[in-house]
């Protein structure tokens, strides 16, 4: 029986995407394990792999479509043995998708095989099921939901244990899957439209269309600004002693590492937040929640834009450790090849511009994350010691904080066990 | 003058009161109750409670009386009011002491006495003796409940025109009754006294009886009361009673003719009235309006640390009511989690006359005036093997669905047993259940409640035993 390939799921929070690229055409053969076509989230790009072995025999959404919906099928694929007149009968998209798209569900092919209402249709390719993150919602808050077009991923839940109850769906406003991109366009292009003044000033320009990561990351980050008070904190650290430390792991690695001085200050703000917990938290409106392990996000510049790849855990890590797994994100994440569970996440994040020659700057908070740090280069620079002038490497860091969560007395002890930490690198093996 | 501290004092120890300082002790505050009269409130001891020990003497009579209809005989079956009488306090006695020792046992401290509301987080108690104390708290909750309804012309005088209070503990059994007001109180007392052989007369001033319930079913229990042979006039009002040495002429005004009906007793039921004075309101900023205390979402007061609970702070005036109320209020007080205003179109109320009337939500009538497209599902009782079974084939359950969301919007029921079955429906909606959820819910066989399950598939059209 004919095998409907469907739009999968690559993180809990995708209710659609694009469909980027098809990488076989209809009549080729494929293998289970075998990638077929990558799906561009709001993330990140992703490929798509067959679950069966077949013959793509029809692609039901071309290449370049935006918004197709989880579930959708998006390609029919035969089995050994059945040819394209197989294909009538094949119930396309027989697992109802919750948000149900016009194409691919065709009824004909419903009508075509009435006779056979045993015939349960196979569960759905691969990632498309599976990742379940349950949401509570009441039964008559789904059935409102749903004949409102609301998504209950979108809706907070005010009733037992955050279930969603009726009066939450009625107080949502209706976001479906096309209003979305609409309302956040509109919170980041407020104020003159940019493309017609330029039009009507005969300013010359290009047009560099905007990608999905570009634009999640443009309208969390306006949010971000506009939603959480920030506030920032500075501090010099001097880097001498680690400078040495890294030559000396450098020299005796033989290889099986290099260690750069983002490397350091990973583990030194993860052994920090270990030392110090209230800086490793978000805000909620009924409480703080202070995470166990301190999973850093390092911002990422790619050529798709910002993201920010996550070292979990990295108070148990050693530094030879965080420094080949932040090789391995950095590079998967320029070539759009992360997961989502690799950048989803985190509790605090690190923006470092230091290989800029940046002195210093102010990031914005990585919501829900409470800190952000940004790096500054190091420099030498004239300090006085005990009343000498004397040159040392120094390179200046600015925390902002959600003011809600860390305020002025956390943020400022947090800096004093970070400085701790770098300037005294041997601290950490403790 | 001495002065105690506590986190919470509640005035009040009713189904109200009590409930709120039991969960106040649970969650670690140290709290006292100041009741004047006996633990338990009217409910326990004037109300709910003995008027059911009653009811279920006159339900035995009945079945007494109709033994022939099982097989059985029971030769000129008898009573003795005093021994009913009896039972009743006797009933109220146990609960009264049982709430005395939960409150015991939970360390709250009960203060035999009258209390009032001082400002400032004081409240003063006056103890039988006439002594005084003042005791302060952070947190005052006023439950000091509501009593009976005096309408002019109609005053109650104890003896020939009884209130609740006297037509619970009758000293002799009045061959004729007369009772104005037909809600839950007047039909109970109507019933008891229908059931034990008197002559009643209830006099309705509303176009019909329970005036709060569904049409149809206010309809059926009038048929079902007139059946028994209780005489019933709606739309009618007593102007005026001409007390007589051991009787009372009522005159009953209908239609603009008064009719005068002479009667031994006259119970005057119209209803309750909050009991908001002598208890110190004018001390704080507390404020009230059609005679209640005027409270928010948490039961909180205009006065800061000053909370209404129960019948002192309005309808619907229910012991259940004032309990959940007391739970919240002290819940939102201690900060858990998890704590949420109560929703008054959830709450059931019952009725425990022969037959029982028992309703949540919405009325159809209401329904279709809030303006909600409906879906009514019917079952009747003859359709129900185990109500047959028991000789009780009279009566209906009947359901309200929102067409266009499935939502259960009011559920309404009369026969037997229909009191004990409503929190089926009441569940449903505190679950937030569909239609689909009720149809895909397995009730037992052979039960009265399958017919909860069949009213439902009715509104759908999908009854399968009718």
């Amino acid at each position: 029986m004919p095998v409907n390939i469907l739009m999968p799921a690559l993180s809990p929070t995708m209710t659609e995407g694009t469909l980027a690229k098809w990488l076989k055409k209809e009549g080729d053969t494929v293998k289970a394990g075998e990638v077929i076509a990558e799906i561009e989230t709001d993330k990140a790009t992703m490929e798509v792999e067959a679950v069966d072995e077949g013959k793509l025999a029809k692609i039901l959404i071309p290449a370049g479509t935006s918004n197709v919906a989880v579930n959708t099928a998006i390609a029919v694929l035969l089995e050994d043995g059945e040819d394209a007149s197989a294909l009538s009968a094949a119930p396309v998209a027989a697992i109802p998708s919750p948000q149900p798209s016009p194409e691919g569900r065709g009824s004909e092919g419903a009508k075509a095989a009435p006779s056979s209402p045993s015939a349960l249709p196979p569960l759905p390719a691969g990632e498309g099921r599976g990742e379940g993150q349950r949401v509570f919602a009441s039964p008559l808050a789904r059935r409102i939901a749903e004949q409102k077009g609301l998504d209950l991923k979108s809706v907070k839940g005010t009733g037992p244990h955050g279930r969603i109850v009726k009066s939450d769906v009625e107080n949502a406003k209706a976001s479906g899957t096309t209003s979305a991109p609409k309302s956040s366009s509109a919170l980041t292009s407020s104020g003159p439209d940019a493309k017609q003044l330029a039009d009507m000033l005969g300013m010359e320009y290009t047009e560099i269309p905007n990608n999905n990561i570009k634009k999640v990351t443009a309208r969390r980050l306006t949010e971000a600004k506009q939603t959480i008070p920030h506030f920032y904190l500075s501090v010099d650290c001097v880097l001498d002693k680690l400078l040495a430390a890294r030559v000396a792991m450098n020299n005796a690695a033989d290889g099986a590492y290099k260690l750069s001085v983002n490397d350091f200050i990973i583990k030194a703000n993860a052994m920090a937040l270990k030392a110090y917990p209230p800086a490793n938290t978000s805000w909620t409106d009924d409480a703080v929640l202070q995470y166990k392990h301190a999973d850093i996000s390092i911002a990422v510049a790619t050529p798709n834009g910002l993201i920010t790849p996550i070292i979990k855990a990295a108070e148990t890590k050693s530094l030879s450790e965080i420094s080949n797994e932040m090789k391995d994100l950095a590079k998967r994440a320029k070539e759009g090849k992360l997961k989502p569970v690799e950048f989803q996440g985190g509790s605090f994040s690190i923006s470092n511009l230091g290989m800029f020659g940046v002195k210093n700057f102010q990031a914005i908070v990585n919501p829900p994350q409470s800190c952000i740090m940004a790096v500054g280069a190091g420099e030498e620079r004239v300090v006085v010691e005990n009343g000498q002038m004397v040159v040392r490497t120094v390179m200046t860091v600015t925390l902002s904080t959600d003011h809600r969560s860390v305020d002025g007395a956390v943020g400022a002890e947090y800096l004093q066990h970070f400085k701790k930490f770098i300037e005294n690198p041997v601290l950490m093996l403790a | 003058m001495t002065e105690q501290n506590f986190d919470v004092v509640v005035i009040g120890g009713g189904p109200g009161g009590y409930v709120a300082a039991i969960r106040a002790a649970q969650l670690g505050m140290k709290t006292a109750v100041v009741e004047a009269n006996h633990l338990g409130g009217i409910c326990l001891n004037w109300g709910c409670i003995p008027t059911k020990a009653l009811l279920r003497s006159a339900e035995v009579f009945h079945l007494m009386n109709h033994a022939a209809d099982y097989g059985l005989s029971c030769e000129k079956p008898s009573f003795d009011i005093k021994k009913i009488v009896e039972r009743s306090r006797g009933v109220s006695k146990q609960l009264s002491g049982g709430i005395g020792h939960l409150l015991k046992k939970n360390k709250v401290t009960v203060f035999d006495a009258y209390g009032r509301l001082q400002g400032k987080g004081k409240v003063e108690i006056e103890k039988k003796d006439k002594t005084k104390e003042i005791l302060s708290a952070k947190h005052i909750i006023v439950a000091t409940g509501a009593r009976a309804r005096v309408l002019p012309g109609l005053e109650p005088d104890g003896k020939l025109v009884w209130t609740y209070r006297e037509a619970m503990v009758p000293d002799f059994m009045p061959k004729s009754l007369l009772v104005i007001g037909s809600g839950a109180i007047g039909i109970e007392f109507a019933s008891f006294y229908r059931t034990l052989g008197a002559d009643v007369t209830v006099v309705e001033v509303m176009d019909k009886i329970m005036p709060v319930e569904d049409d149809e079913i206010s309809g059926l229990a009038r048929k079902a009361f007139e059946k028994q042979g209780m005489k019933i006039m709606t739309s009618a009002k007593v102007v005026k009673l001409e007390k007589g040495a051991n009787n009372v002429t009522c005159h009953v005004e209908v239609a603009g003719k008064v009719e005068k009906i002479t009667v031994d007793r006259v119970i005057a039921a119209v209803g309750i009235v909050a009991n908001i004075e002598d208890i110190g309101l004018a001390n704080t900023k507390v404020k009230t309006e059609k005679g209640q205390i005027v409270t928010g979402k948490y039961s909180e007061t205009d006065e800061a640390g000053v909370y209404a609970i129960g019948d002192v702070a309005g309808a619907p005036w229910l012991a259940h009511k004032a309990s959940h109320e007391g739970i919240i209020c002290i819940e939102k007080i201690a900060g858990l989690r998890d704590v949420h205003p109560l929703d008054k179109s959830g709450i059931p109320g019952c009725t425990y006359a022969h037959p029982q009337v028992a309703s949540i939500g919405l009325t159809e009538a209401k329904a279709k005036a809030a303006g909600y497209d409906i879906k009514v599902g019917r079952f009747p009782f003859m359709g129900n093997g185990k109500a047959i079974a028991l000789g009780e084939p009279e009566g209906l359950v009947k359901t309200i669905f929102d067409a266009k969301t499935g939502a259960l919007l009011g559920a309404h029921m009369i026969g037997a047993e229909v009191t004990e079955m409503i929190q089926g429906f009441a569940i449903g909606k505190t679950l937030e259940a569909t239609e689909l959820e009720f149809m895909h819910t397995v009730f037992p066989h052979p039960t009265l409640s399958e017919m909860m399950h069949e009213s439902v598939l009715s509104a759908y059209g999908k009854a399968v035993h009718f």
